[in-house]
């Protein structure tokens, strides 16, 4: 089944028309280079193919109650987002080159725009990047172009997933790269304006941190200013409902992941990297950005703009090889953001924060569980010390249907009992407590 | 349209969440929360979904209108993958579980997915090795060069510069350049084919390797390709292919075999995932043997007991590029493709996709300039010169081509045919649709010679026109804050 439209009838017809046979056009290919064969199966029909996948999908189980996090979240997904990303007007169209018959995609992004700028108080953001790792890098290079710079302070309280990432991308490039530890679960001060100086092009922190601890960086802002380096936070959307955000803190650049805002979590993607910063960087920003103007009658209409920044224009010489954004995902999350309101992202923050306020308490009150961190402040994630190897426990908890958190060890070396829990609002009191009679019984 | 903000209308709210069933705690100090709410809609869902809805209709796809973008590859998007993709097991799966410990058992299906999509793109490119992680096209090119780049420290290589083609993608350069590379440009000869004594001249012990695609933006396939390929090689330089224009050959031949060590693949292109109004795509990378110590981490392996797991411990590895094993849902939709297609099919891909290309080309042939007359593969390029001469170029030809109701082609692309037209129509388009886009192309031609104006004019049929795109640039307004 190959979606062929052309019977063998038809194909002839045309091949005659231009004076061809099938072989004939591929007569421009040396014969040696033609393949002499693929191993490939044969075609299947939709029915056989979508049988084997159901039967693949039945091999995943997502039974489990969710806890776990690090970044990505179980959260509750309106069905009304479904049904308007699933209009193929949208999903079958590509990047908008051509405004007037893509009015609907480019307004979109436009909307989107907006929302992200009034969710982080920043002024400016682009249409979207791939995930909110690849938007930290794309930040980071951002502030290397504007300072002209090398030296950027990450400190180890961001995702460690997009800083192993940052490691792979900074490989090859001259650029010192320095981790600051935290302390307490929380970006030590010290440490950091220690080691921030002339030669500083960024500090790189993150809201609620990995560990789920919130903090405020207007100090860091200010110091990082006074030595002309740049502050990027990266953060979570859904928190913003109800947490000081980068604009308020004085951040440069804001990123994150925006797959809290409606997208499935899909065993790792597609999902949506947001970026955002003061009018001043604009264009310095990478990614595609939508821009709002008119056309000769007046009319207001939305194009791609500030091209001139873009790898199709400018090559060598642009702010970053991005081609493609993630248009579909950024169409997702302004529906996700529409739907839910102003009201409703407040109380799904209100209620994560809630949440996972109960479940700490719940936890924490079982004999030999303590909260690592001595912060009473964090959102929906919080990181407990158990009384025996997290990772083992873990283990054990999935065996009574629960993904309980995701154990630290594996990025922090000294954390071997420690297990970060994530709460969203999905998750019930009494889903809440039987996690802890659960964990309670394993230890 | 109004913009969605405008339509708020206070205290009206679209989709609650659930009611709490824990204390109200508000655990947070108050210096830690935001001062004002987020300014968000307030609307409710019907608000929403006609919003949405409305502003659907303001666009063309390719389940609208056919849709001849060339590069791009705009072929039908089956629905049967969008339905797989949808199958819970797949979309509500956690990407951290196989990092549990036993959690990799409860994701096995998955982790199956990924490592038959690495065994068939291997069948199909003839590469060693792939991985899954680039997250589009152009993260692919820049995942392959960082792979280019630890070869070469690996080797203690001193390379410096990576060649492209004049005719190559934006990304192409813009990739090397972000990965620390040089980039020098090779010219095009008379034919449309890479200037081999030019290429010759160019080599050097500082070249890093030669980013190309075949067939190339011209939709010309490059004949000297094994000597381009061997020339790279001779000073330890490593081949770059860009899948981009993989749509032409896939089925019938493999990049490996021209001489490749590395490429990327866009999914999103010829395997047939849908473009999302520019994204989410997907760019595995595929690499020759020399070369698999270098792919990312992690990799799905198959144990012997059967089972799939993934593997970490990869020394040489250029690390993680995404957070875990790229855009799975695109991948699994390209995957439902292959598996609905098999051998015959793909092969039938590629045959139907030149076909319509060159039934395009010979038809227009007479009516616009074609720089490069000769075979074409998937796409042909014309040159609407003796148009613009005239007073109407490919742009107003493009625009016209919309008030009858197609998508037009990519135009002022690539860079080295002036007034380029580029023309990709794709194996899926019948010839009902190929013979009305060419009449309506004709009596373009037509109207270019006798009444430019009128072309200067489209599109009229459109919710807005010609857009001011310097005023866009000079005032940027990107934001209603």
């Amino acid at each position: 089944m190959s979606f062929i439209a052309n019977t063998p009838q038809q194909q002839k017809q045309m091949l005659d028309q231009i004076d061809l046979t099938m072989d004939g056009l591929f007569a421009d290919i040396p014969k040696e280079l033609l393949a002499k064969d693929f191993n490939l199966p044969a075609g299947r029909s939709e029915f056989e193919v979508r049988s084997r996948l159901a039967e693949l999908a039945a091999k995943n189980y997502t039974g489990l109650t969710c806890f776990l996090g690090g970044g990505f979240y179980d959260h509750f997904i309106p069905a009304a987002v479904y049904s308007i990303i699933s209009r193929s007007e949208f999903y079958t169209a590509y990047t908008p080159y051509q405004p007037e018959v893509s009015q609907g995609s480019l307004q979109a992004i436009f909307e989107y725009q907006s929302a992200i700028c009034r969710l982080t108080q920043m002024q400016a953001a682009n249409a979207s990047l791939y995930d909110g790792g690849t938007a930290l890098y794309e930040a980071m290079m951002m502030a290397l172009r504007i300072t002209g710079r090398n030296k950027i302070l990450i400190d180890d309280s961001v995702n460690p997933i997009y800083r192993v990432m940052i490691h792979s991308y900074t490989k090859n490039l001259s650029i010192d790269l320095e981790e600051t530890k935290n302390s307490e679960g929380v970006v030590n001060r010290k440490d950091l304006l220690n080691r921030l100086d002339n030669s500083t092009a960024a500090v790189i922190v993150q809201n609620p941190n990995f560990f789920g601890c919130v903090d405020d960086f207007t100090d860091i802002a200010q110091a990082a200013h006074s030595r002309g380096a740049l502050l990027i936070v990266s953060c979570y959307p859904v928190s913003l409902g109800i947490l000081k955000t980068p604009g308020a803190m004085g951040a440069d650049i804001a990123v994150g992941e925006g797959q809290s805002l409606g997208l499935m979590m899909s065993f790792g993607g597609p999902y949506l990297g947001f970026m955002a910063t003061k009018k001043e960087y604009v264009r310095k920003m990478p990614g595609r950005i939508v821009g709002r103007t008119k056309d000769g009658q007046d009319r207001v209409g939305f194009v791609l703009t500030l091209q001139a920044r873009e790898q199709h224009i400018r090559r060598d010489k642009a702010t970053s090889n991005i081609c493609s954004n993630e248009a579909l995902c950024a169409l997702t999350a302004i529906v996700y953001l529409s739907l839910l309101g102003k009201e409703g992202l407040k109380k799904t923050a209100q209620l994560c924060a809630d949440k996972a306020s109960y479940a700490w308490q719940r936890l924490t009150s079982i004999k030999g569980v303590k909260p690592r961190f001595k912060t009473k402040w964090f959102f929906n994630e919080f990181v407990l010390d158990l009384p025996a190897n997290a990772a083992e426990t873990a283990g054990k908890l999935i065996e009574k249907g629960f993904a309980a958190g995701f154990p630290l060890s594996r990025y922090y070396g000294d954390m071997e009992n420690s297990l970060l829990v994530a709460v969203t609002e999905k998750r019930t009191r009494q889903q809440i407590g039987m996690l802890a009679e659960a964990l309670e019984a394993v230890l | 349209m109004k913009l969605i903000f405008d339509k708020t209308v206070p205290g009206r709210c679209g989709v609650l969440p659930p009611a709490s069933d824990v204390p109200t705690t508000i655990n947070i100090k108050k210096e830690l929360l935001r001062d004002a709410d987020a300014n968000l809609p307030e609307l409710s869902e019907l608000d929403v979904v006609r919003h949405f809805t409305q502003l659907s209709r303001r666009n063309f796809g390719v389940d609208t209108n056919f849709y001849p973008l060339g590069s791009c590859t705009m072929k039908y998007n089956p629905k049967v993958a969008e339905r797989v993709a949808s199958y819970p097991g797949f979309a509500h799966l956690h990407p951290l579980m196989p990092q549990l410990r036993m959690g990799g058992l409860l994701a096995q299906g998955a982790l199956e997915v990924l490592y038959d999509m690495d065994k068939l793109l291997c069948e199909i490119t003839g590469m060693a090795g792939f991985t899954m992680q680039p997250m589009a096209g152009a993260h692919g090119e820049l995942c392959g060069i960082m792979i280019m780049a630890a070869y070469h420290r690996d080797r203690g290589n001193k390379k410096t510069t990576v060649l492209i083609p004049d005719s190559a993608h934006g990304t192409n350069p813009a990739s090397a350049a972000i990965a620390g590379y040089k980039v020098a440009s090779v010219p095009s000869d008379s034919a449309g084919m890479m200037d081999i004594d030019a290429l010759k001249r160019m080599v050097g012990s500082e070249t890093a390797g030669l980013m190309l695609t075949c067939p190339n933006t011209l939709g010309i396939f490059e004949k000297n390709i094994r000597q381009i390929c061997d020339c790279l090689h001779s000073v330890d330089g490593l081949c770059y292919y860009d899948g981009a224009n993989l749509n032409a050959i896939v089925g019938k031949a493999k990049p490996a075999d021209f001489g490749f060590d590395i490429v990327h693949l866009n999914l999103h292109k010829t395997f047939s995932t849908p473009h999302g109004s520019g994204g989410p795509g997907a760019g595995p990378v595929g690499v020759a043997g020399k070369l698999l110590d270098y792919l990312p981490v992690s990799i799905v392996i198959k144990r012997n007991d059967g089972t799939f797991a993934l593997e970490y411990d990869k020394p040489k590895s250029i690390g993680y590029i995404a957070p875990f094993y790229g855009n799975f849902a695109v991948i699994l939709r390209a995957y439902v493709y292959i598996l609905m297609l098999g051998k015959a099919g793909l092969k039938e891909v590629a045959e139907n996709a030149v076909l319509n290309a060159n039934y395009i080309k010979e038809k227009l042939k007479d009516y616009y300039d074609l720089p490069f007359d000769g075979l074409c593969k998937h796409e042909c390029v014309f040159s609407a010169q003796r148009q613009a001469a005239n007073g109407a170029g490919a742009i107003d030809i493009a625009k016209a081509l919309i008030d009858a109701g197609f998508h037009p082609p990519t135009v002022y692309f690539p860079p080295i045919v002036k007034e380029a037209m580029m023309i990709e129509p794709t194996e899926t388009e019948s010839k009902e649709t190929l013979d009305a886009f060419i009449e309506v192309m004709r009596a373009i031609a037509e109207t270019a010679q006798k009444d430019a104006a009128k072309l200067k004019a489209a599109p009229i049929t459109t919710p807005v026109g010609r857009l001011d795109e310097t005023a866009a640039a000079k005032n940027v307004d990107i934001a209603e804050l």
